[in-house]
Formats: structure tokens, C-alpha cells, sequence
């Protein structure tokens, strides 16, 4: 078994409104900063044990898609790293 | 035969609702989510307020919890199932129900009364109204956007799964009726039965003559028939 980092990066799907992130950009103007867009993201790392890295990923995969992201409303993103 | 009303930690409309069931002679209990569901459950409620802390999404640890498997179970066997605000979320994040309910246009929890258009009088939750009636409920909610695409949702509407829409007064949905950004304002679903729907704003709320307003009485009247 190898000890791995399952990153599981969760963010709404393209077209979907933010009104989280439209505030977060709202109030970083207020404080001056030029920006031309902004997108929040959750992302979560999970320690897991696994015989390789192509079945952890799996695992943490199948996390995605079962909790840690709402399909609907959500794409996911999940990178495996040693530990 | 009895409704069961769940509760999860943090739930605050459970005593709502078994008092707007009794009021209407429907038998109904509180039922602590970790107790599952009783034998003898003629229909079941998933009541608002919270669950979980709402972590992660608004109903997604409860959607998960072992209750909703006997609820899955009962609903498939065409038990009645409504799940209000809270429940709602926990409903489509459970997959009872299409869709998802996220966070307001405004970023902001509502609580205000708005008007409901009746989409499909021709459901138990609604076959006390008539298609196009303007009935006034009242959100409370943080998490109330109607979010499915656009395919999804195209379906829905052909197969009549839209249960209830945000209005004006006179009964047209507009933007500005439109509380919390939901698509094509939609309000209330129904599951892949008619048996199961869910909505955001709350029918508890306006069931007992002593608040003013009993239009509510009419989607709990399900739990009767």
C-alpha cells in the first residue's frame, strides 16, 4: 500500500451564477483592486492508502461524485499525489 | 397510519408541520432521523430549518443519512413525500427530486412572503387549487435558487414536473417576482412520481387560521387522500 493526497477541487459549472464570488469580486473593488472576473472553488485533500495511484484516484473520484460535488451544479477535478 | 416528520439536528418547522397536520385531522409525529422510519408511515415530511450545519451544501450530510434510504424506499413504494425548504434541499440532493436549490441572486437569506402559481393543479399536492391560482406562501431561505440545466429543465416543463412558480400578484412570473434567481422561477418539483415533490417556500406556514393566511392547507391535504 502507498500513502496518497487525493486533491478534490469542486467549482460551479460554467454558466452557472456565483452570487458568493460576484460579492467577494464586489468587495475586492471596494478596496480598489482592478479585477475582470472572479471564481471560488472548494477544495478538499484526503489522505488515503491505496495499492496505486490510478486506484485512488478512483476512490477519491467516486467521493466526488457521490458527496464532496453535486453533479448538477458542479465540475470536479481530482489530482493524486504520493504523500 | 401516520405522517412521520423527520427531524435532523438543527430542523425548526418539525412542530410547525404536526401541528398544521393535526389541524387538518391528519395524524402525524416527530420521528428522530437516527430512529428510522416506523412501520406503519402512511406519508413522510422533511421539514426546514437546518441539518447538519448545513455543511459542505444546504441538505447534503442529511441527503446521506440513513433515514433517507427508508425514505427512498417508501417513496419508490408511493408513499407521500414533501420535502419543505431544508427538506427540499435534501430532497434533490438525495436525488428524489431533480435539480438543486443554491444560493440566493442575492447572496442573502430571504424571509419574506412572496405569491406561487399553481403550474399543475393535477397532483396531490395540488388538486385542491386549479392550474393558474396565485396562492401566498412565505420563504425563509439562504439557499433557494433553482439551479438544473437547461435540457433537464425543458424536460421537466413538458412533463408537467414544475409544481408551483414564483409570481406577481396577478399571477405573472416575472423577474422581479422572481425572489432568489431560480430558473424559469421555479418555486416546487415534483420527483419522477407525482407522490414526491419538494419546494422551498413553506405550506406549514400558512395552514392554521389563527396566522391570517391558510392557502398552505391545500399541498398538506395530500396526506389525507
Amino acid at each position: 500500500m502507498t500513502a496518497y493526497t487525493a486533491t478534490v477541487e469542486v467549482r460551479l459549472k460554467h454558466g452557472v451564477l456565483d452570487p458568493e464570488a460576484e460579492t467577494t469580486g464586489r468587495a475586492l473593488e471596494r478596496l480598489d483592486f482592478e479585477l475582470e472576473g472572479l471564481r471560488a472553488a472548494d477544495l478538499f485533500e484526503v489522505d488515503l492508502d491505496d495499492e496505486s495511484a490510478e486506484a485512488a484516484h478512483e476512490r477519491a473520484t467516486e467521493m466526488a461524485e457521490r458527496l464532496l460535488a453535486n453533479p448538477t451544479i458542479h465540475d470536479y477535478e481530482v489530482t493524486v499525489e504520493e504523500r | 397510519m401516520t405522517v412521520s416528520v423527520i427531524q435532523f439536528g438543527g430542523s425548526n418547522c418539525d412542530r410547525d408541520t404536526v401541528q398544521a397536520l393535526a389541524h387538518l385531522d391528519i395524524d402525524a409525529e416527530l420521528v428522530w432521523h437516527e430512529d428510522g422510519l416506523p412501520a406503519d408511515t402512511s406519508g413522510v415530511v422533511i421539514p426546514g430549518g437546518f441539518s447538519y450545519g448545513d455543511y459542505l451544501r444546504a441538505g447534503a450530510m442529511a441527503a446521506r443519512s440513513p433515514i433517507m434510504d427508508d425514505v427512498r424506499d417508501a417513496a419508490e413504494s408511493g408513499t407521500p413525500v414533501l420535502g419543505i425548504c431544508n427538506g427540499a434541499q435534501i430532497g434533490c440532493e438525495s436525488s428524489l427530486t431533480p435539480g438543486a436549490f443554491t444560493t440566493n441572486e442575492s447572496a442573502r437569506f430571504q424571509c419574506e412572503r412572496v405569491n406561487l402559481r399553481v403550474e399543475n393543479a393535477d397532483t396531490p399536492w395540488t388538486d385542491h387549487f386549479e392550474d393558474g391560482d396565485v396562492v401566498e406562501f412565505p420563504i425563509a431561505h439562504g439557499e433557494g435558487r433553482y439551479e438544473v440545466d437547461d435540457d433537464r429543465l425543458e424536460q421537466l416543463e413538458a412533463d408537467d414536473r414544475v409544481l408551483f412558480r414564483y409570481c406577481d400578484a396577478d399571477g405573472e412570473v416575472t423577474p422581479e417576482a422572481n425572489p432568489n434567481g431560480s430558473k424559469h422561477s421555479v418555486a416546487g418539483v415534483l420527483g419522477e412520481r407525482d407522490s414526491v415533490a419538494v419546494l422551498m417556500p413553506h405550506p406549514e406556514r400558512v395552514a392554521l387560521p389563527d396566522i391570517g393566511h391558510t392557502d398552505g392547507q391545500g399541498v398538506l391535504r395530500a396526506f389525507g387522500e
